[in-house]
């Protein structure tokens, strides 16, 4: 190992054993006050005992959506492409502010009343219906170990790349102290150091936009260069070969269709107060919109400062970047950022294929089917505490494998998962706050076609007036939603005052 | 103090505040397609402010500031702080929300 390789290292991995001991330390002080207050170990594990504050939720929400790929594939496609990808992860901007705008204070109260800890939870209370706690379960299981997966190997990638150390290195320390502090340290662990993740990548994002202006010799000569070697770099057609339907399709995929996102929609149930809430609707905005800008800019601007015969793929223009022009200090500090993109999107997804796992399948059906459930026994409290944090642990390794052996492209499999939970969850959690008639044959027809369609579409490349597979499977998944509901059993008079009295 | 509201009023300021965000993503929506493809398309020799093209100038730097001020702007006037907790009983009023 060179001696800038160290350096790097020693950095990352002080960075990533911050992120280990506040992690635990937060469970361990957590767990003293639950024990002093006498609440229940499931909602403490998996909703941090619903007292997140503005800053934290704005961070946690922000943590979670931005992936790997804001940081390394979206930057990498913006040197190709340019001004175009910046301008299409704009789209981003309202993101945190629609999502809290329309979910936050419904999801607070509904949550409270039916003491919900997760989407499903919400889904079993609204629509009473056994087939869709199950169908939402399994989807949400399935599809968060693809996304789990295909972070992981971004960051083990990203890991490689930079350190020349084998990837499983890479996976072996960041994933461990990923899995550890969500294992032990639950909900509350996942949106602490989401926090201070969001804040390393905020920092991730000064440090690239600054190396690359500075090494540029500034704006005016970076477009300069820019005219020269990217003519089309200020075209956001990009001379004809970025069609105007497949940018417009992001206002699905990463739009709107984010509100059916389970682990965004989740942290809604997780706030203190309605103070809280309108914080992080402001917070959220400036932040997301700050990341989004500063990391595609540095991505279009990079042509003036990397050659194009200097990477491989469009994935190595943010690692090339770091190791031509960073100093092994201030790179460990920027490449913190993206594994800490990995990490909290990793953290939030585990703790919900665990609370899916045990809360949603084994405390709804499988323990009621024994008549072992009493919510006030101690004892009970305790096996399932024990049984959370194994559930965690064994999702945790198993993605980890699948890690070690991979599949290719995984920025498809990525986006694959994130299109199919939009199509299996968005129409069943918006329409069942705001639309009386929704019901569970509506939410059923809805999540099972919706997928069904979008798989379908996507493995055969069908295009829908040039727009790429997620916009008509919504349309149509919102179709069958409205349908289904206008056929189907309405649902009780007691669901119908729980949530619109 | 954060004050109650009745059921019917809590629901009634959710509804309002669901639309309003709506509206402000519409309108974010509608600012980042005509500044951007709108102006792009109308003429092909771009104006150039700071080196960027006005289209990209407009809809994705100014469009952030703007919403972010819109967004500030918005949830203080027309977002209520109330009880996500307790509810005030019906005919007897408390709190100070108007």
């Amino acid at each position: 190992m060179s001696s800038y390789t160290i350096t790097l290292m020693t950095v990352l991995v002080l960075y990533l054993l911050a992120n280990l001991g506040i992690g635990l330390f937060i469970s361990k002080k957590q767990a003293k006050l639950d024990a002093e207050a006498g609440t229940g170990f499931i909602n403490n594990y998996f909703i941090g005992g619903r007292s997140m504050g503005g800053l934290v939720l704005a961070m946690t929400l922000i943590a979670t959506f931005t992936s790997a790929s804001s940081f390394i594939g979206g930057p990498g496609v913006a040197y190709s492409k340019g001004l175009v990808w910046v301008y299409l992860s704009i789209i981003q901007v309202p993101t945190a502010f629609i999502i809290l705008g329309i979910l936050g204070k419904k999801f607070a109260i509904i949550s409270r009343k039916t003491n919900a800890v997760t989407v499903t939870d919400y889904l079993r209370a609204r629509y009473k219906s056994p087939v869709v706690v199950i169908v939402s379960s399994i989807a949400l299981v399935l599809f968060f170990m693809a996304q789990m997966m295909s972070q992981f190997i971004g960051g083990a990638v990203l890991f490689q790349t930079i350190t020349g150390l084998p990837y499983v290195y890479g996976l072996l320390l960041f994933g461990a102290i990923v899995i550890l502090y969500t294992t032990i340290g639950g909900f509350k662990a996942v949106v602490t150091t989401d926090t201070i993740q969001g804040l390393v990548m905020v920092l991730g994002g000064f440090i690239i936009l600054f190396t690359i202006v500075r090494v540029g010799g500034g704006f005016e000569a970076i477009v300069e260069k820019l005219n020269v070697v990217n003519p089309t770099w200020n075209d956001p057609t990009v001379g004809g070969t970025t069609p105007k339907a497949y940018v417009m399709s992001f206002w699905v995929l990463v739009g709107i269709g984010v509100l059916g996102l389970p682990q965004t929609a989740v942290r809604g149930m997780g706030f203190k107060d309605t103070k809280s809430l309108h914080n992080a609707m402001i917070y959220g905005t400036i932040v997301v919109g700050f990341l989004m800008l500063v990391m595609h800019i540095s991505g279009a601007f990079a042509p003036a400062v990397l050659d194009p015969s200097e990477i491989a793929s469009s994935d190595y223009v943010v690692p090339t970047l770091v190791l031509k022009y960073m100093n092994p200090v201030v790179a460990g500090l920027f490449i913190a950022a993206p594994l800490s993109a990995v990490m909290s999107t990793v953290s939030s997804l585990l703790i919900l294929a665990s609370a899916a796992i045990v809360k949603d399948i084994y405390l709804n059906y499988i323990a009621k089917e024994k008549g072992n459930v009493d919510k006030n026994d101690a004892k009970f409290d305790k096996k399932i505490g024990k049984m959370s944090m194994i559930t965690t642990l064994i999702v945790g390794i198993i993605v980890f494998i699948f890690t070690i052996y991979p599949p290719d492209l995984i920025v498809w499999i990525n986006l694959f998962a994130m299109g199919g939970l939009e199509c299996a969850f968005l129409c069943p959690i918006l329409f069942g706050l705001y639309w009386k008639k929704a019901n569970a044959t509506g939410a059923i027809l809805s999540s099972v076609i919706g997928v069904v369609c979008f798989l379908l579409m996507t493995t055969y490349k069908v295009s829908i007036l040039g727009t790429t597979p997620i916009v008509p499977s919504i349309v149509v998944s919102i179709a069958v939603f409205v349908v289904g509901s206008l056929v189907g059993k309405k649902s009780d008079e007691e669901t119908l005052k729980l949530f619109y009295s | 103090m954060v004050p109650k509201l009745t059921e019917k009023e809590r629901n009634l300021q959710i509804k309002k505040e669901a639309l309003i965000s709506i509206g402000l993503y519409v309108a974010f929506f509608l600012w980042w397609y005509f500044a951007g493809y709108g102006l792009a398309e109308a003429s092909k020799e771009y104006i150039y402010i700071m080196g960027l093209p006005l289209w990209f100038f407009l809809s994705c730097v100014v469009g952030y500031v703007l919403f972010c001020i819109a967004v500030i702007v918005v949830v203080k006037m027309f977002f209520k702080d109330f009880s996500l907790d307790e509810i005030a009983e019906e005919g007897r009023r408390e709190g100070d929300e108007g």
